[in-house]
């Protein structure tokens, strides 16, 4: 499986793995191997009760009908009605299906992008590197509470910085309501999210581009490649693994998008997302648990594959 | 083009000058716009409403004062969401590095069949959106029972220990794959020569192992402290008492309630956000390398 070498195999470094490993176990005491198997336990047990269990429990819950008031007697088995009902019945389901697509879509085109090209331009020798990457970076350190409030500042329909120098304010002819239009609002938080992804792409794949063996470029700028070709042709490839981790983030915060649309104006009129359609119906007026858990299931269907592209580039480093 | 690295007159020096030029005019528009938000936020907060009301926000200040901030501090009761925010984001972040690291130590330093099996299972939660598990997370915080001195309505909901918890469950395959990793760097022999010296497991783990791993634990207890922070959702579904909120999720409330002008809301995000801040300013580069360290080897 590729797992690392035992520390006691030195001496036999020829021996095959699996007397190796049996070597390697005997020397542990009794109570090491309590030890050991403690410090597995704990963290494991916390993983699968605090999560896996949860996650399972997600998806037989969205087989059934409950309403959360009393016992686990009162749930029903209703099969895939739950599913019949959200893709058929529930009005906010597509829309927010839509938005989170064009969510994704927008990282993905335009916030993710702008973050590697501007990890690729300050990865250069330039002056004042360090002022720009900071100020780029400032927003990943916030909250997306607090960046929901600093851009309510821009956007707000009077007091809003924005209708203020345009002249738009609800008293102007040509009123512009950023964050109650429902064919803008997506579009205004849209900006808003981008704004702290570009940075957090942008110190990511700097790591990514300082961790290039620098004699690569070398030897591309000897070929007589010019700084477009070295890129496309020499950096990108050997950044497969950091690019695939951008991706898989990139998917992944557009599955969790919450809190900004939360926070302007818990998610409605223009600004449904999967997640918070999942919360309405714990929070909401009239608790619906089965079809709460249906909703979480599409999104863990969704999940899935980031996750599972995500492992398998972690298992082939495993096994090199 | 090809013939940039070798160009040396300065006939074919002033195209690349302007190149440079113009990178640096790229960057300092970008980067003035990215600072723009925050630095309105700030500029907002010093005045006073009865300015801004009377010239607007884009004009020059008459007065700059303080007044926001105290109002802000005194009415919203700052300093007592802040107390909450400590009481999670403490134990939650020692916690977690303390179980990862043992974790950690295990999957990296001993061959065991299952090594790679439990790191997925451990990364593949870490990955999950928090929504897809918290309808029945909910229900089993309502329905677990708590001894007494750890809550005190005797649930998981609505109680710190609960938030705590998921937090710690949360960071657990992030933290677990950062220092995993870490330690793989280190040298085979340092077990060996513990092995050598007698030294039991724990010894191995506490003396020799975890010492050597401390920048990366420096680095993800800067991260952790950030994240588990700046945690909005956790404490909006799992707590309802709005007294025991965190700092984070304590904000929304607070807004309508006592943050009622623009002014004021700048005031109350810019203090929110001052222990951030300080990670920015201070802390940067653990902050960073606690980044990156979960998506490049070493």
């Amino acid at each position: 499986m590729g797992a690392p070498a035992g520390p006691v195999s030195a001496g036999q470094a020829g021996a095959p793995a699996r007397s190796r490993r049996r070597s390697h176990f005997s020397v542990l005491t009794r109570s090491d191997r309590i030890t050991l198997a403690a410090m597995v336990a704990v963290p494991t047990f916390l993983i699968v009760f605090f999560i896996l269990l949860p996650t399972l429990l997600s998806i037989i819950l969205s087989l059934s009908s409950w309403n959360g008031i009393g016992g686990l007697d009162q749930i029903h088995w209703v099969g895939l009605t739950n599913y019949y009902n959200l893709v058929v019945n529930y009005q906010s389901f597509w829309p927010a299906v839509a938005h989170n697509v064009i969510w994704l879509i927008f990282f993905l085109c335009i916030a993710t992008p702008l973050g590697m090209f501007l990890a690729v331009l300050l990865d250069k020798e330039i002056r004042g590197t360090r002022f720009y990457q900071s100020a780029l970076f400032l927003p990943v350190v916030l909250s997306l509470a607090i960046v929901g409030f600093i851009w309510q500042l821009i956007y707000a329909p009077d007091d809003g910085i924005l209708n203020q120098v345009l002249h738009t304010t609800s008293t102007d002819k040509g009123f512009i309501d950023w964050l109650g239009n429902p064919s803008l609002n997506l579009w205004a938080v849209l900006v808003a999210a981008s704004w702290r992804q570009v940075g957090y792409v942008m110190v990511l794949y700097l790591a990514g581009l300082k961790a290039v063996d620098p004699s690569l470029r070398e030897a591309a700028a000897i070929d007589g490649a010019s700084e477009r070709q070295t890129f496309f042709q020499v950096v990108f490839p050997v950044m497969r693994p950091i690019n695939i981790v951008i991706l898989v983030i990139t998917i992944i915060e557009s599955l969790r998008a919450f809190d900004l649309a939360f926070i302007i104006n818990k998610g409605i009129n223009g600004l449904e997302l999967l997640s918070i359609l999942v919360t309405n119906n714990i929070i909401g007026e009239s608790p619906e648990i089965g079809f709460g858990s249906a909703i979480a299931v599409v999104l863990l269907l969704v999940a899935v594959g980031p996750i599972i592209l995500y492992l398998s580039r972690a298992l082939q480093e495993e096994e090199q | 083009m090809s013939g940039d690295a070798a160009a040396r007159g300065s006939r074919r020096m002033s195209p690349r000058r302007l190149r440079r030029a113009s990178l640096h005019a790229f960057l300092i528009v970008i980067s003035l716009l990215w600072l723009f938000p925050l630095a309105f936020a700030l500029y907002t907060s010093f005045r006073p409403y009865s300015d801004t009301a009377a010239k607007g926000y884009f004009s020059l200040p008459s007065v700059l004062s303080l007044e926001n901030y105290q109002n802000a501090w005194d009415q919203a009761n700052i300093p007592h969401y802040l107390l909450n925010s400590l009481i999670i984001v403490l134990p939650s972040v020692i916690l977690v590095l303390f179980l990862a690291s043992m974790m950690a130590f295990v999957v990296s330093r001993y061959s065991w069949r299952f090594n790679v099996l439990f790191l997925m299972l451990f990364t593949a939660a870490n990955l999950l959106p928090p929504q897809v598990i918290i309808t029945p997370l909910f229900r089993m915080y309502l329905a677990l029972p708590l001894p007494p001195f750890l809550s005190d309505n005797g649930l998981f909901y609505d109680q710190f220990v609960g938030i705590i918890m998921i937090h710690i469950s949360f960071q657990l395959g992030f933290c677990t794959f950062v220092l995993s990793n870490y330690m793989k760097t280190l040298p085979k022999e340092l077990n060996e020569a513990a092995v050598v010296d007698g030294a039991s497991v724990w010894t191995t783990y506490s003396r020799v192992i975890l010492p050597l791993t401390r920048p990366a634990l420096a680095a993800l207890a800067v991260l952790q402290t950030v994240w588990v922070y700046n945690d909005f959702f956790w404490a909006l579904l799992l707590m309802k008492t709005g007294d025991k909120y965190p700092m984070t999720s304590a904000l929304n409330n607070l807004k309508g309630q006592f943050f009622t002008d623009n002014n004021l809301i700048a005031a109350g995000s810019i203090l929110v956000a001052i222990p951030t801040l300080i990670v920015f300013f201070a802390l940067q580069r653990q902050f960073i390398s606690g980044l990156t360290l979960g998506s490049t080897k070493g």
